[in-house]
């Protein structure tokens, strides 16, 4: 029998395994930042052990750091202690770093694949669960806990038992207006918070090889929204294309020989899933959620859910919570909903094609003047380049703020919050109580939505303009 | 890393779905450069709220918590975990826990047990009844102990990993493992592929 991508990739990387153990796996890739990784170079000082191989690993500032004049210091004492410390840890263990100020600082899943670090058929991890967002190039790719940042740190290793495959099949063609954020926030939906828990997802099908790299990436992003800690796409031409002459990609007879390697990385015709799951993409409508988890989501067009049309208890209890939390009534049609905050940025959606396809929806207009708009690009480079395409000035007319590169609102850890009560359309990928800003409210939504929402008031996409 | 062989405590029932890490610890929480001092960040939304079950007087000194469905969900963060300990806790009960939060846990020996739903609400009914009923949680034996609501003395048996479970009663860290079998990590890097890409080129 056949073998899938990711067994494929996962065997390749297997340094040692027995009976009754985890295999060992190779990390070709470690990134850090800031707020997951001080603890785990403590570990290493108090065990007197060095980074195994700083050559594999970049760290960059994104969690916390300001996206407001970030040419003055921090002005949070605990933020900017902790973005200190990751300097002093990098230049005491000689790891390459990428601060405030420099032009490849940024998201620490934009900038792996921006600088071409992350290719197909590698292993890469990072304290941080959106690192499923670098499975887009056909990576196994997955975020881990501070001790295993410091055990792959120490031993460019981790210990791991081999989850199960699951195939997301997503045929059909997209409508216009419909984005792969609108595909993941119905797959999502569909198998719940929790049913990916197990397994690495494999998205595939005619919707996906249709979709460009950055696509692909906000889908693989949010694997862990559905529970799953990785999520793959078998690379392509559309991938070959977006890797070459990137500054770390292969060049001469390496690219040759990468490209003979990656062009193997397929699931097998024979190959079994241990699970499928089917979407047609032909019906998909723009999606937001209502609720306060990210399968809690319906497409815009429908009305806030009542509690008691689900079936199980617990969704059912979760529903109310939800609602009480969202000050949401039942039976409310979605585009009705007020919102006071639009953010358009994060590893989900805060790359070039995400920022352009936001502007194209502004461009000429004005934001209600009820709205805050934050515009964060997903990285310093991804500010140089919107720039560069006029898109700053666009957002700028519109009435919205144009930012430096950081997480930002995605996580309310740097002053970017909402306040308790306000409600936001948001671009990234949690909804949770509180994500944003304590007491804050959050809609999941793609870019799309996000612009028409900001020039509506009310949650909107652009065909209701 | 400390031994965990059993453990016997009063519990906190915790009848929510879901509770992701931001509600275990929100983000602003997550400062701090050591492993403890996390207690304050612990559920810090529902802290204010005197019904919320950690400000019950009556399960104060609860180390064993039972959650609803579905526990440790999002963030990869491993203050979640941290908070839990700092707070005191040293086993979390639920049906379904999140990967990574799963994987954070059995790293830092905060012991995460999977029991069925039905048998979650058991434990919930019996400490809802009455807080200072006693749960021994043996991971020799793989079981909970307790007596239920209706008097009678319940011994459920739970599922974890050979591995897992030695790892813990040993109290072993699993950087020291992997270091056992470093020869190995050599012998492999030396058949990696000459492209893969390197983020700054190796001293010599």
């Amino acid at each position: 029998m056949g073998k899938t991508l990711a067994e494929k990739i996962w065997a390749d990387h297997v340094v040692t395994s027995a009976q009754g153990e985890p295999d060992l796996l190779y990390i070709d890739l470690h990134l850090i930042h800031e707020v997951t990784s001080p603890q785990a170079f403590d570990g290493l000082r108090m065990a007197n052990r060095k980074v195994r191989r700083p050559d594999l690993t970049i760290a960059t500032e994104d969690h916390n750091v300001p996206t407001l004049n970030i040419d003055k210091p921090i002005a949070d004492p605990v933020s900017a202690l902790q973005v200190e410390t990751l300097r002093k840890n990098c230049a005491e263990f000689g790891v390459r770093i990428h601060s405030l100020g420099d032009v490849e600082q940024g998201i620490v899943h934009v900038v792996g694949p921006q600088l071409g670090l992350t290719q197909p058929g590698m292993t890469i991890v990072c304290g941080d669960s959106h690192t499923s967002t670098h499975g887009a190039f056909g990576a196994l790719a997955f975020g881990i806990g501070t001790s295993e940042v410091e055990h792959v740190l120490a031993t460019q290793t981790l210990p791991l038992k081999r989850p199960k495959t699951m195939a997301i099949n997503v045929e059909g063609k997209l409508k216009p207006g419909v984005t792969s954020k609108d595909i993941i926030l119905a797959v999502i939906a569909k198998i719940g918070t929790g049913g990916g828990q197990g397994f690495i997802l494999e998205y595939r099908g005619s919707a996906i090889r249709a979709l460009s790299m950055e696509a692909r990436m906000t889908i693989c992003n949010m694997s862990i929204e559905a529970g799953a800690r990785a999520g793959l796409i078998a690379p392509d031409e559309t991938t070959f294309t977006y890797v070459k002459n990137r500054p770390h990609a292969p060049t001469g007879a390496d690219w040759e020989k990468a490209l003979a390697y990656w062009q193997n990385l397929q699931t097998d015709a024979d190959a079994k899933f241990d699970q499928e799951v089917f979407i047609n993409a032909d019906e998909l409508e723009p999606f937001v959620t209502w609720g306060t988890n990210p399968g809690q989501g319906l497409p815009l067009n429908s009305v806030v859910p009542d509690p008691k049309s689900f079936k199980d208890p617990v969704e059912i209890s979760a529903a109310e919570r939800a609602l009480q939390y969202m000050d949401l009534k039942p039976g409310t049609p979605l585009k009705q909903i007020k919102v006071d905050t639009v953010f358009l940025g994060s590893c989900t959606n805060g790359r070039i094609e995400d920022l352009r396809s936001a502007a194209a929806i502004l461009k000429g207009k004005k934001i209600n003047p009820a709205i805050t708009m934050l515009v964060v690009p997903g990285s310093a480079r991804v500010r140089v380049q919107a720039e560069q395409e006029g898109l700053d000035q666009v957002f700028l007319q519109a009435g919205a703020q144009w930012r430096s590169a950081g997480c930002s609102m995605c996580l309310g850890m740097n002053p970017d919050q909402l306040k308790p009560g306000e409600r936001a359309a948001s671009t990234s990928n949690r909804n949770f109580e509180g994500r944003q800003g304590k007491g804050g409210r959050t809609h999941l939504v793609s870019p799309l939505v996000a612009a028409a929402t900001a020039i509506k008031g009310t949650l909107a996409s652009p065909a209701d303009l | 890393m400390d031994k965990f062989i059993a453990h016997s405590g009063t519990a906190i029932p915790l009848r929510r779905s879901n509770v992701d890490t931001d509600q275990i610890i929100p983000a602003v929480y997550l400062k701090r450069i050591t492993k403890s001092g996390f207690e304050d960040g612990l559920f810090a939304a529902w802290r204010s709220d005197p019904n919320f079950e950690l400000n019950q007087s009556k399960y104060q000194g609860a180390t064993i918590l039972v959650a609803g469905p579905d526990f440790g969900t999002g963030s990869s963060r491993e203050h979640a975990v941290w908070a839990l300990q700092n707070y005191g806790f040293k086993v979390v009960l639920s049906s379904r826990f999140a990967d990574i939060f799963r994987g954070n846990s059995q790293k830092a020996g905060l012991l995460t047990v999977i029991l069925a739903q039905n048998e979650i609400e058991d434990i919930w009914l019996a400490i809802e009844k009455d807080s200072t009923t006693q749960i021994t949680v043996d991971l020799n034996s793989r079981n909970v102990e307790f007596k239920d609501a209706t008097g009678n003395q319940r011994k459920l048996n739970f599922e974890i990993d050979d591995y897992t479970r030695w790892r813990l009663m040993e109290g072993l860290d699993d950087i020291g493992l992997t270091f056992t079998k470093i020869d190995k990590v050599e012998n492999f890097e030396k058949s990696r592929q000459g492209f893969k890409p390197q983020t700054i080129p190796v001293k010599s």
